[in-house]
């Protein structure tokens, strides 16, 4: 009886062995041959959200944006809006969880072009390019009403004050500055600062860092009195829909009749979008806006040459963001006898076996990129500067009151304060919109 | 500013942004166009390499979900099935029963089956399960390496920026094609 289990065992585990081609012996303990005919439990593999989702999401955006554009344009509706901002909220927001989301999207485009052996999810492309698209041709309809990081400042927004003018003009080039850091650190593979640093995410999954929720409570604050302050100063997306704005086929108009100069919609916007008319000065004032425009275009290549170079002074710093390059930068100070202790990185990088040069050679090919890139970051940023400061000299005439294009988010606030809109809608029969905030 | 324009229906100013939006749009479509070639699978999903694995900890803590997306898996062709498991007991432990004192597992999310003399069956609560991967240093430093992390997807929100790759101390964290999102251990094959 013994001898015969025995046997049977070693026939087992001898076709066992044969079979599955598998040297047992790999294994400290062996694994077992049960006598009871014990069967192993596999392994579960629960499946991630099914691709159907993702094309829904994919029609969705594509849904709130065809919406959007024609509440804002065509149907003139703020309430519209609102109604669709607060549905956009809760899909991309709450339910989607904020991610993937345009913003974010830049640095997965960015990481695309630059790593050919990173796979971009279609959607990513989809969310990147289609706000883009539709920016071109109705406006920043996305920020109006589909933006879920919009939607939950425009919600807050109690009590807008004007910011003034010396105020504004800068911290709308934060913008910029973001997105260059963004394709930089996207680009060299660094990290997604983006998605990182996204203040309303924990909001949005109501769970996350303290940092960030503290970020996002005061970003929320702050848009209770200066509305939308991440959309108008930080937002990396923003500052690209604000460049293609300025060449949209049809944008938001306060009303699309004769502007009656009644100065009502002045103080509408609570971003600051409307602008007065300007007429411009008498010809004997145009030597001073002159002699600014000779000396900003005398001073544009030297400025610029100085923030290229400023930028790769940073680059050494900038390239801490990468993990190999701390890695290596830690490996050094491990290997020159300068740090005492391991810490799990270097001990982890020991236990791969990989050469330590060939880690100081990917490293310094990373501070190459980082050299590179950072100077035409600090290029970027200069440029992007110098071209505010022409903006900020040339102004054309202005006849009436009228959104800037590249300000305004199509929020549709102003409409209800002029006049020609109300009686437009008497007009048409329509009743007017009731929610004027 | 239109009831100027009106008078000439086409002038330079729109003749220009005309021009830029077609270049722009040309220029989107472009960059579109050539991603989208790229992309052979197009979804993919984070995971674990569990050989790269060490086991640090940061999984339990630094998931962007309140109870990590990270949990502890068992590769049962691996396991020795032992009766002292170091991956489920404490080292030394006072006795072997699932008395606290004696568990490696903070939550006590692993379960200890008595299959046969002296063969014991530990497979995973789930749902107790915090990733925190004391268990799976425990398994590699003594036993054969059965118990590993993997992200699960059932909980995974897929984050564009995973913020537990961020921090992996040891580069385990890699994007993998979604309609094969684990990367389990298996028996080590003969030469």
């Amino acid at each position: 009886m013994r001898l015969s289990h025995i046997l049977l065992c070693v026939l087992c585990a001898t076709l066992l062995l044969y079979a599955s081609g598998a040297a047992l012996g790999a294994e400290r303990f062996p694994p077992p041959q049960f006598e009871s005919g014990h069967e192993l439990p596999l392994t579960t593999t629960p499946s991630p959200r099914s691709p159907t989702y993702e094309l829904i999401d994919m029609a969705v955006l594509l849904g709130t944006l065809s919406l959007a554009s024609w509440l804002a344009l065509k149907k003139r509706s703020r309430r519209g809006i609102f109604y669709l901002t607060i549905f956009s909220l809760v899909y991309f927001g709450f339910w989607r969880k904020g991610c993937v989301c345009p913003i974010g999207a830049i640095q997965n485009v960015t990481l695309a072009l630059f790593d050919s052996g990173y796979v971009i999810p279609v959607s990513a492309i989809f969310f990147f390019a289609l706000p883009l698209v539709f920016t071109l041709f109705f406006g920043r309809t996305f920020c109006a009403a589909v933006c879920p990081l919009g939607a939950i400042q425009d919600l807050v927004l109690i009590h807008p004050l004007r910011l003034p003018d010396w105020l504004e003009h800068p911290l709308g080039l934060l913008g910029y500055v973001y997105l260059g850091a963004a394709v930089l650190f996207a680009a060299t593979g660094s990290a997604f600062i983006i998605c990182q640093y996204d203040p309303f995410v924990s909001f949005f999954r109501l769970s996350g860092s303290l940092e960030i929720l503290i970020l996002g409570v005061c970003f929320l604050l702050i848009g209770l009195f200066i509305g939308r302050p991440y959309c108008r100063f930080f937002c990396p997306y923003g500052a690209i829909l604000r460049i293609l704005s300025w060449f949209s086929k049809w944008r938001v108009t306060t009303t699309p009749d004769e502007c009656i100069q009644c100065r009502l919609c002045e103080n509408a916007c609570p971003f600051g979008a409307i602008q007065a008319p300007y007429t411009a000065p008498a010809p004997s004032n145009y030597r001073t806006g002159r002699i600014k425009l000779l000396v900003l275009t005398i001073l544009f290549p030297f400025v610029i040459i100085a923030f290229g170079w400023a930028g790769t002074r940073l680059a050494p710093t900038f390239s801490r963001m990468n993990s190999r390059v701390r890695l290596a930068e830690r490996i050094h100070l491990e290997e020159t006898g300068r740090a005492e202790d391991t810490i799990d990185e270097s001990d982890a990088f020991r236990a791969t076996g990989q050469p330590i040069e060939e880690l100081y050679d990917e490293a310094i090919l990373i501070g190459k990129q980082f050299t590179r890139g950072s100077m035409f970051f600090g290029v970027f940023v200069g440029l992007v500067a110098m071209l505010k400061l022409t903006a900020l000299t040339t102004r054309r005439t202005r006849i009436n009151f009228e959104p800037d294009r590249s300000r305004c988010f199509a929020c549709g606030r102003c409409f209800d304060y002029c006049p020609q809109e109300h009686a437009r809608r008497k007009k048409n029969g329509n009743q007017p919109s009731l929610i004027r905030t | 500013m239109k009831n100027s324009e009106e008078k000439n229906t086409y002038n330079r100013r729109e003749l220009l942004r005309d021009g830029m939006r077609g270049a722009l749009l040309l220029g989107v479509g472009t960059v579109g166009g050539l991603l989208t070639r790229r992309t052979q699978t197009d979804r993919t999903a984070w995971q674990i390499d569990p050989y790269k694995c060490i086991a640090c900890g940061n999984c339990a803590t630094y998931c962007v979900l309140e109870e990590s997306a990270v949990k502890c898996v068992h590769a049962f062709a691996m396991c020795g099935y032992c009766e002292l498991c170091t991956g489920y007991f404490e080292p030394e432990p006072a006795a072997l029963n699932s008395g606290a004192e004696n568990l490696l597992c903070p939550t006590g999310a692993i379960i200890r089956n008595k299959i046969e003399d002296p063969y014991h069956e530990y497979t995973i609560d789930e749902p107790l399960c915090i990733g925190c991967g004391k268990c799976v240093r425990g398994c590699n430093a003594f036993g054969n390496g059965s118990l590993f992390l993997q992200v699960r997807h059932d909980r995974c929100l897929n984050c564009n920026e995973c913020s537990i790759a961020k921090s992996c101390p040891s580069d385990a964290f890699r994007r993998v094609p979604a309609d094969q999102p684990y990367l389990l251990k298996e028996v080590q094959q003969s030469e």
